[in-house]
């Protein structure tokens, strides 16, 4: 029983197990508490035992005992009593149904809008994900007492506030669905572009993003924008390998060499993109997936279907309009009908404090030889990033502009 | 169950704007109340005068000193309140969300500790 094995395990049978248990004991402090006594004794007999057949529910079976056994020595009041009585009541192991339920009630317990943001997705990785506080705190490149407080004072709130434990009944999932989802599109973003720090992805997070996303489709088969998300982390996730350059720089689409995509995670996205567009139930999610599709789906840059990707973006801008998507349709709109359109499908687009706007409009102007301008934008754009992958980026991109500038003058 | 003090946090002085702003928004406001009597689950509460209106009460070398006014000078202030006897939360902000809609002005909903409030 390798170390490595165990901590799989363990990540994948927290989350199930925290899940049950705060059904039964009615509070994430217990629940988590009897998990992690039950893990100490798989430590102490799996190494001879061997690993159960069943590790997941042997975790849920043996914290649940645990919790019984400290109900009962703590019992001072009767209720206590009860309530030991009512664990030990004889019950058949969880089943995967139930199981299931007990995780979807944990998801949105943790997606609670009346938490802040960075509470729900601390809380998720936690409880659902599995992670530990030390490899949240990692990802998110603070220190680990500062992600154990936001943890301690998020599950304090869902305690105290009596935040239900329970799935939001058909009427309320429109209203709530979103919020977990972002949740999880939130942890793929920030491994994907990382906002601070030197890399460019951090590729635990993606990942991790990715396996929430399954699970999301795993207890929510039936609504298109859970798979939609999955097939638009997956489709953005092939190009991973040919995104960062060996000197660790970022390659953009149209440069990646096509051949160092992921086949397979491609293969699964745009078939996941197939299943739910047949819902006809489009979303944002689905649309930006089926973009990612297009580009997934040409063999070379110049054999994208831009004018596809122009009317998926028209589609998403009446979906989810917002200054990003009028951004990234210009771009389309400017392979499509050349960069003096997609200057002028710029026009109005307002995005103040990031340096994707004038790092576009640089690449247009350079492309129509306005290079005095081109260079403007390329420092305004210099002046908004904080990443140094995308720094370097730019800085090569103006560095040539300005080169070919000056031999041309002279 | 978990009882929930809902807070009509109000801007200003206490100034009550002008008549035809003020009437819509007290009668929106009282059936939001009687919907919570009629649901059984209003507990107590009620509009507040001004905080021009308040005394504050401070400790001080073991006597009580008197100020004249709240607690603390602030751009917001307690308006009014209600006390509500709900399951949960989201009960708590259902009615929260109808106090938003009734008053224009923005609630805190804050839960009590548990026992605390019955003697």
């Amino acid at each position: 029983m390798t170390p490595e094995l165990v901590e799989a395990v363990f990540r994948e049978a927290y989350g199930r197990a925290v899940a049950v248990l705060t059904r039964l004991l009615g509070d994430i402090g217990s629940a988590e508490e009897a998990v992690q006594d039950a893990f100490v004794v798989a430590l102490q007999r799996w190494p001879a035992d061997g690993v159960p057949p069943a590790p997941a529910g042997w975790i849920v079976t043996t914290a649940r005992n645990r919790a019984i056994d400290l109900m009962r020595r703590e019992a001072t009041r009767d209720d206590r009593h009860r309530q030991a009585a009512r664990l030990a009541e004889p019950d058949p192991p969880p089943e995967e149904g139930a199981v299931r339920d007990d995780r979807l009630r944990m998801l949105f317990t943790c997606c609670h809008p009346a938490l802040a943001l960075p509470a729900r997705v601390a809380l998720t990785l936690r409880l659902v994900g599995g992670l530990t506080t030390a490899e949240i705190a990692h990802a998110f490149g603070v220190p680990e007492a500062t992600m154990a407080q936001r943890l301690v004072r998020a599950k304090g709130k869902i305690r105290d506030a009596r935040i239900p434990y329970r799935v939001p009944t058909e009427a309320d999932l429109p209203d709530r669905l979103p919020g977990v989802l972002a949740v999880v599109s939130l942890v793929f973003t920030e491994g994907h572009t990382a906002s601070s720090g030197s890399g460019l992805v951090r590729p635990d997070l993606c990942a991790e993003a990715i396996r929430l996303g399954r699970q999301l489709v795993e207890l929510m088969p039936d609504e298109p924008e859970a798979l939609g998300l999955l097939a638009l982390m997956l489709l953005t996730e092939a190009r991973r390998p040919a995104r960062v350059s060996a000197t660790g720089d970022l390659v953009p689409l149209t440069e990646q060499d096509r051949s160092r995509w992921d086949a397979a995670l491609i293969a699964e996205g745009q078939d996941l993109v197939r299943r739910c567009l047949r819902r006809n139930a489009p979303g944002a999610y689905q649309v930006q997936a089926a973009i990612q599709a297009v580009h997934d789906d040409a063999a070379t840059a110049a054999d994208t279907d831009w004018r596809q990707v122009v009317v998926l973006y028209d589609h998403l801008l009446t979906l989810a309009p917002s200054p990003v998507v009028a951004l990234n349709r210009a771009v389309a709109v400017a392979e499509v009908d050349g960069p003096a359109a997609g200057l002028a499908a710029l026009e109005g687009v307002e995005l103040p404090r990031s340096h994707l706007l004038p790092a576009v409009r640089a690449d247009l102007l350079r492309r129509l030889g306005r290079t005095g301008e081109a260079l403007d934008a390329y420092a305004a754009a210099l002046d908004l990033t904080g990443n140094a992958s995308e720094r370097a980026f730019l800085e090569r991109r103006r560095d040539e502009l300005s080169a070919a500038h000056r031999s041309a003058q002279a | 169950m978990p009882h929930y003090l809902l807070t009509v946090v109000q801007p200003g002085d206490g100034t009550p704007p002008p008549p035809e702003v003020l009437e819509p928004i007290m009668r929106d406001t009282d059936a939001v109340h009687r919907a919570m009597v009629d649901a059984g689950c209003w507990v107590f509460g009620g509009g507040l005068h001004p905080p021009a209106a308040a005394t504050t009460l401070r400790p001080k070398d073991g006597e009580v000193l008197l100020v004249d006014g709240p607690f603390a000078e602030a751009k917001e202030h307690v308006g009014g309140f209600s006390v509500i006897d709900v399951p949960d939360l989201d009960a708590a902000l259902d009615w929260g969300r109808r106090l938003v809609a009734a008053t224009t002005l923005p609630i805190e909903v804050r839960p009590f500790h548990d026992g605390s409030g019955t003697p």
